[in-house]
């Protein structure tokens, strides 16, 4: 008798209805299986059909080279203009004024762990940092208002409560995380030998990290600090909360801006009708923060498959 | 010696260069961390005397002392269980196709892309979907369900990626050893790979979750309501979530409400920290397990 | 040892990782302008002992060492001396080819840049490429990626790199374990036109290799407790045609190693 399967009871059946049995669980097994992985396809099919058709109910009342022309932004006044350079404006401003802040910390941090630091120390930053990353946004949002802007206040009298300045700081210190995480990857991933090179022709550990360790993951990096950016372009809490919500095309930090992700959020707290214009906005910043966002991750992506150098 | 070459070298210059970077990336580090601590810091003193039982049992109101996160935190065990519910077997199932069943072909490296591409998009846009398709379309409306459906899709790239790298891990050999003595494709995935797979697979849907538990954002878009003073009772109920409530609070200007989102915030908080705790727990205790 | 200058010596010298004793006595003088090698079994020390000429052995956490090393007298191992000025005066070349991920150019301008050099760059690198005999090869690619050449190339470049710092010692750790016997012959070639100018030391588990290139051998052991001493050292044909300890007859006849 066959008993090498210890899983099924093969006293009453013959082999062959065994066979048959198994082999039909088998296929319904790994349909199924492909029903899910299939579900994930059908988010970005979802995703993208959704934003698409909905933002062609907007663009049927505004045309096109308004939309991405016009400098101002007011489509719950009268008179009405759709020129939606006002929130990229916004949402750039404060994503610039993070990486700003997450990229140089964020690269330091990653060097310091990955060149100079001991196990034990590594050990015990790492999972801080970590936790940085894991806090809710609406958390920085929250700091962002009544902990950053009083204090910068006292160094700015100008700055009005809302503002840019504060949202970009808080949104770069939750992205120096995704910096420092992933370019500590890039740079442990150099192998040793290439640093023995460096050392051996009587460079100091700091010339052996900048100058043979970081060129050698340079494509690491480079798609961490993209992402970093695409991650901030994308927040949505801590802009709505600290950042205001008057759409203006400035550089100046110290005011009060919308960003596109903002600007979603009040029109959905509010009560704009289904089927009007001012409902078909957000649809279209919508998708052009959708395709902001995907591009950038796309260019990461390619960057990496580009430069990456094999060891 | 080459002292008189055309190497200057500078050694002194370079020893001191490398010092004082070395100690601007120490402090850059340290910048990270103290940050987080100043942070923590500002909500606790924020929080102190708002943070009591009558706090978590009420439900909110217009007079900060009477206000509470009851009706939020219903909300978010709602919507968190039902998140929950759908998003592990399709996330794992996902995971367990792409990584056992699915040869090295095109259709899987257009799967995987499209996944990681995923994982990138802002959680509002998701909002955006789960508004279009849940609420709209498929006339869920703004209930427990369409939010928990949207959480969902969220979630899954997070879990995706996270089950697979865990599936990855287990070694090729226990596998070739199974096929060898006549198991099933399934059986070898039931048996072998999933057992050795789950502490990876139980951190990583754990930690997925307890990243959908802080989004505000996409709740919003379907419109969970910002101020509820119900508990929903079934999945077709309106709900709010803590996020939320954290968020409408700190958008009122009056003092008392800020400190109301401190609490909240401290409430928040310790839900998280609650279930990283038990992930890193349960992961230590299977692997203690499975090592036996 | 005859009638050459001594350029490097070690003096009682000991490597500890830690507890444990990698090194233990060791005690030679390296001439000038020869190819010195040091062969034994597996495991007994030999890249220890060869990284201990330049302080490589610095960067391995928990490594100490007593005794001392001197470089035309002075030791290398004071206090008040940094490892990177050892290593601009003593270069060393890997086992694998370790070249980085830039041009032929940069590679080996590179150390001269770090060393801050002040002059021609271009003929610098170009006269190290000569004397690493790979100028001819690459002479039309300079600004390519190092990545593109073929080993026995890529460690020839390596040696370019070396040899750009103008180092009075170069150390070789097993240069060509990584390579074809073509380039493997390369490299020899190499190493005995280069001792003309430089000091060499070689580690290299192949005796033959050791016959045909060095002018003095070292033969090393690892005893019970694993650390690694020197059994014997002379001149490479009177050691390999006449030993004068059994151990060292033992290995090169074959009887273990």
């Amino acid at each position: 008798m066959d008993s090498a399967r210890t899983t099924v009871d093969v006293s009453s059946l013959s082999l062959g209805r065994l066979r048959k049995q198994s082999r039909l669980r088998e296929a319904v097994i790994q349909r199924l299986l492909l029903a899910c992985a299939l579900i994930s396809v059908f988010t970005t099919i979802g995703i993208v059909i959704i934003l698409v058709v909905q933002a062609a109910g907007f663009f049927r009342k505004v045309s096109i080279l308004e939309f991405f022309t016009g400098t101002q932004w007011t489509p719950l006044f009268q008179p009405q203009h759709f020129g939606v350079l006002p929130l990229v404006g916004g949402t750039l401003l404060t994503a610039g004024i993070a990486i700003l802040v997450a990229i140089p910390i964020g690269l330091a941090a990653a060097v310091y762990l990955s060149e100079y630091a001991q196990d034990r120390v590594r050990r015990i930053v790492k999972p801080f940092l970590e936790v940085l990353a894991g806090i809710p946004t609406v958390v920085y949002g929250y700091f962002a208002l009544t902990f950053l802007t009083p204090l910068l206040r006292n160094i700015f009298p100008d700055m009005i409560v809302f503002n840019a300045l504060s949202a970009g700081m808080v949104m770069g210190a939750m992205i120096i995380p995704m910096v420092s995480s992933l370019s500590e990857d890039a740079m442990v991933a150099v192998p040793r030998s290439l640093r023995d090179a460096g050392y051996g022709l009587g460079a100091t550990r700091f010339e052996v990290a900048t100058r043979v360790v970081m060129p050698a993951a340079v494509s690491g990096i480079v798609a961490a600090c993209i992402l970093a950016l695409s991650r901030a372009v994308g927040e949505t809490m801590i802009v709505v909360i600290a950042a205001g919500s008057t759409p203006k095309l400035t550089l100046n930090p110290l005011e009060s801006i919308q960003t596109m992700t903002a600007y979603i959020v009040q029109i959905s707290l509010g009560e704009t009708p289904h089927g009007t214009v001012e409902y078909y906005t957000i649809f279209a910043v919508g998708l052009l923060l959708f395709f902001m966002t995907l591009l950038m991750n796309l260019f990461s992506q390619w960057f990496v498959g580009r430069y990456r150098e094999k060891y | 010696m080459k002292n008189g070459s055309a190497f200057q070298r500078h050694l002194r210059i370079r020893q001191i260069t490398g010092y004082i970077n070395g100690t601007l990336f120490f402090l850059a580090t340290l910048t990270g961390i103290i940050v987080l601590i100043v942070l923590i810091v500002d909500v606790f003193k924020d929080s102190l005397g708002w943070l009591d039982w009558q706090f978590i049992t009420s439900y909110p109101s217009r007079k900060p002392q009477e206000a509470g996160l009851l009706s939020a935190m219903f909300g978010t065990l709602w919507v968190m269980a039902l998140t929950a519910l759908f998003s592990f077997p399709v996330g794992i199932g996902t995971a367990i196709y792409l990584e056992e069943y699915a040869p090295n072909s095109r259709l899987r490296r257009l799967i995987q892309t499209n996944i990681n591409n995923l994982a990138g998009v802002p959680s509002i846009v998701y909002g955006l979907l789960g508004l279009a398709l849940f609420v709209q379309a498929l006339a869920l409306g703004r209930s427990v369900l369409a939010g928990a459906l949207t959480l969902t899709l969220m979630s899954l790239p997070v879990i995706i990626i996270a089950a697979q790298e865990a599936i990855r891990s287990v070694p090729e050999s226990y596998r070739l050893g199974a096929f060898a003595l006549g198991a099933t494709r399934w059986q070898v995935v039931r048996n072998i790979v999933l057992p050795n797979a789950i502490p990876g697979i139980l951190t990583g849907t754990i930690l997925a979750m307890s990243r959908a538990i802080g989004e505000a954002a996409p709740m919003i878009a379907i419109s969970a309501l910002v101020y509820l003073t119900f508990i929903p009772v079934s999945p077709m109920d309106r709900f709010t979530v803590l996020p939320i409530q954290i968020f409408n609070w700190v958008s009122r200007p009056q003092e008392g409400f800020w400190h109301l989102a401190a609490a909240g915030i401290i409430v928040l908080l310790f839900v998280l920290l609650t279930m990283n705790a038990a992930a890193i727990i349960l992961r230590n205790r299977f692997q203690k397990r499975t090592e036996e | 040892m005859v009638n050459n200058v001594a350029r490097l010596e070690a003096k009682s010298l000991e490597l500890w990782y830690g507890k444990f004793q990698a090194l233990r006595g060791i005690s030679l003088v390296i001439p000038q302008n020869q190819v010195t090698a040091i062969i034994g079994p597996s495991g007994c020390g030999k890249s220890s002992l060869l990284r201990c000429f330049n302080r490589m052995n610095d960067l391995i956490p928990g490594s100490s060492v007593k005794g001392q090393v001197l470089f035309d007298g002075r030791n290398i191992y004071a206090a008040n001396i940094d490892p990177t000025e050892v290593r601009y005066r003593i270069g060393m070349v890997f086992q694998k080819p370790n070249p980085f991920p830039k041009t032929i150019f940069e590679n080996v301008a590179f150390g001269p840049r770090v060393n801050s050099f002040i002059g021609d760059l271009e003929e610098i690198v170009e006269r190290a490429l000569h004397r690493a005999a790979l100028w001819d090869e690459v002479k039309d690619r300079l600004h390519k990626s190092a990545m593109q050449l073929s080993g026995g190339q890529q460690q020839r470049l390596c040696i370019a790199r070396a040899l750009a710092l103008e180092p009075e010692v170069i150390l070789m750790d097993e240069p060509c374990s990584a390579l074809d016997p073509v380039a493997t012959l390369k490299i020899e070639d190499l190493m005995k036109s280069l001792a003309e100018n430089y000091t060499i030391i070689i580690v290299t588990h192949n005796m033959q290799q050791a016959a045909r290139v060095s002018d003095m051998a070292a033969f090393m052991m690892m005893e019970e407790d694993r650390a690694g001493v020197l059994v014997e050292y002379g001149p490479t044909s009177k050691l390999f045609t006449n030993p004068q300890d059994k151990r060292t007859e033992d290995y090169i006849t074959g009887r273990f190693g």
